[in-house]
């Protein structure tokens, strides 16, 4: 047993003395932070800090250079987790129909059809959805495809939830409605997410903790509490309180772009 | 509906359009006397021998000895290409060391090899269809290991996110990938393998097949039944793409729409 075996009650994933270098540079150099369970964290900071280079790592796509990362104990072969990628298009197998995408990881764990049938069917009841599900990805816009690959990424139950700004390459009509939608099955679920956003407005709108990176070597800039109520609607984003905790961020956004 | 049935119909005339005028103009061309019959006989009659060596004169004969050449030749690629070039596409390493020579043999005319391959199999059948196979096969080899080395690195750090394990990525997304390139491979092989077998039946001592009967023409002085034979082995090579081609819409529906 390792010494890391022992979490804060309430974190869900313990990060300690994280290090990785690309070539050389090291992006993070004994990197640590306690994620909350059943909360939404949005990761932000200025470009190339690593902030994806920190999700996928945590969710094991990346391997570290050292230290440790553990999921209230355990290790990410342990852990089951889900992944949403940004580009929906190369991440959707098109030669499957959106449900039988949607059954794929459920297969993979070896789970008999009807047992697939019954989640899935609990699935779709969380989600609104004005399209058919028998049709291949590519008869599906980019907000549909997205939405099929986020609940690919949530048949399983995951018990994290890994989000690499899966909404960058939607229009923003969309994005509002896809915002509200993930915002609204993650809180029913309870998942832990962590979600990458190059968009201040939706890592604040989406989150209960924002995680703000400085420059690399990426360090913690701050850790914000975001206590605005849910649900939040697109009415949040002129809320006072929304608009006080943005320009705060902004700030502090700006000053980690400036540097040390 | 029915505006959809005139289009298609539109589209079915004008399609016919090009292959009439070419007869009309052979036609007029042949009747005038522009180019001496001796060289181009007259449509008609080149139709006619068409249809008197189908019903009787063996040509069905050597159309079906033909397709089964080339389709032994191809079937002989396919099964040791496809396997061989999704294990050279999976590794990189691999693919490298070996790339210069499958291009270059690729590119080496595959009838440069006939006396090579007549030396090796005798004057037999199998000789033609080796020259063939090989040829095809290096055409697959090298499209297969391309759609494989040219999968969507999303889609196999997808699955294995999910928990797939390298077979399952195999089998499950690996091979799915590198289909639509696996079948445009599939289409050149056939072709190339029909071009190399109707000039090995022309070369290679065949008893039948469309290149002997081309060739024989040519000896004879039969022109009607030149021309005729041309036609033939043009439909055959034709009907043999659009099967492909029909096959692959059907099979890889997601190609270049993903």
């Amino acid at each position: 047993m390792n010494a890391l075996a022992w979490f804060t009650p309430g974190t869900h994933i313990t990060v300690r003395g994280l290090r990785k270098a690309f070539g050389g540079n090291p992006v993070y150099a004994g990197f640590d932070i306690d994620l909350p369970k059943g909360r939404i964290v949005s990761v932000f900071g200025p470009n190339g800090c690593g902030k994806s280079t920190f999700i996928n790592m945590v969710a094991g796509l990346l391997p570290i250079d050292g230290g440790e990362i553990l999921f209230e104990g355990k290790t990410i072969r342990e852990t089951r987790i889900g992944y949403v990628f940004q580009n929906y298009r190369e991440a959707l197998f098109p030669w499957q129909r959106a449900i039988d995408n949607i059954h794929y990881p459920l297969k993979l764990m070896g789970i008999a059809r009807p047992e697939r049938e019954r989640r899935i069917a609990e699935l779709v009841a969380g989600f609104d959805l004005k399209f058919d599900l028998h049709r291949y990805p590519y008869e599906l816009s980019g907000g549909q495809q997205q939405t099929v690959s986020i609940m690919r990424s949530l048949a399983i139950e995951p018990e994290v939830l890994f989000l690499d700004e899966p909404f960058s390459a939607l229009d923003y009509e969309m994005t509002l409605i896809m915002r509200d939608q993930l915002q609204k099955v993650l809180v029913a679920r309870g998942t832990t997410a962590v979600l990458v956003s190059h968009d201040l407005e939706e890592a604040i709108y989406l989150a209960d903790k924002l995680l703000l990176l400085t420059r690399r070597p990426s360090r913690i800039a701050e850790f914000l509490d975001i206590p605005l109520a849910r649900p939040r609607s697109p009415a949040t984003l002129t809320d006072t309180e929304f608009v006080r905790i943005k320009a705060h961020a902004l700030e502090l956004f700006q000053t980690a772009v400036r540097g040390s | 509906m029915g505006l959809q049935v005139k289009t298609a119909w539109q589209r079915g005339i004008l399609m016919a359009v090009g292959p009439l005028m070419l007869f009309a103009i052979w036609y007029v061309v042949n009747a005038q006397g522009w180019v001496t019959p001796r060289l181009l006989p007259s449509p008609v009659r080149t139709l006619q021998s068409i249809w008197t060596n189908m019903a009787g004169g063996g040509m069905g004969h050597d159309f079906w000895r033909t397709l089964v050449r080339t389709l032994q030749a191809f079937g002989i690629a396919a099964v040791a290409g496809v396997p061989l070039g999704i294990m050279i596409g999976a590794n990189a390493k691999l693919y490298r060391s070996i790339e210069f020579l499958v291009d270059f043999f690729r590119s080496t005319p595959a009838t440069a090899m006939f006396p090579l391959f007549m030396i090796i199999f005798g004057l037999g059948d199998f000789a033609k269809i080796a020259v063939a196979a090989f040829a095809a096969w290096l055409v697959i080899l090298f499209n297969v290991a391309y759609g494989v080395m040219n999968a969507r690195q999303t889609r196999l750090l997808a699955a294995r996110v999910m928990g797939a394990s390298r077979l399952r990525i195999f089998r499950d997304v690996l091979f799915y990938e590198c289909l639509p390139q696996t079948f445009v491979g599939l289409r050149t092989a056939v072709s190339l393998a029909l071009v190399v077998i109707v000039v090995a039946e022309m070369f290679i001592g065949a008893d039948d097949g469309l290149g002997k009967r081309i060739i024989d023409s040519q000896i004879t002085f039969d022109m009607p039944q030149l021309y005729g034979t041309i036609l033939v082995s043009g439909v055959l090579g034709y009907g043999l793409n659009l099967f492909f081609l029909t096959l692959e819409t059907r099979l890889v529906h997601w190609a270049g729409r993903s």
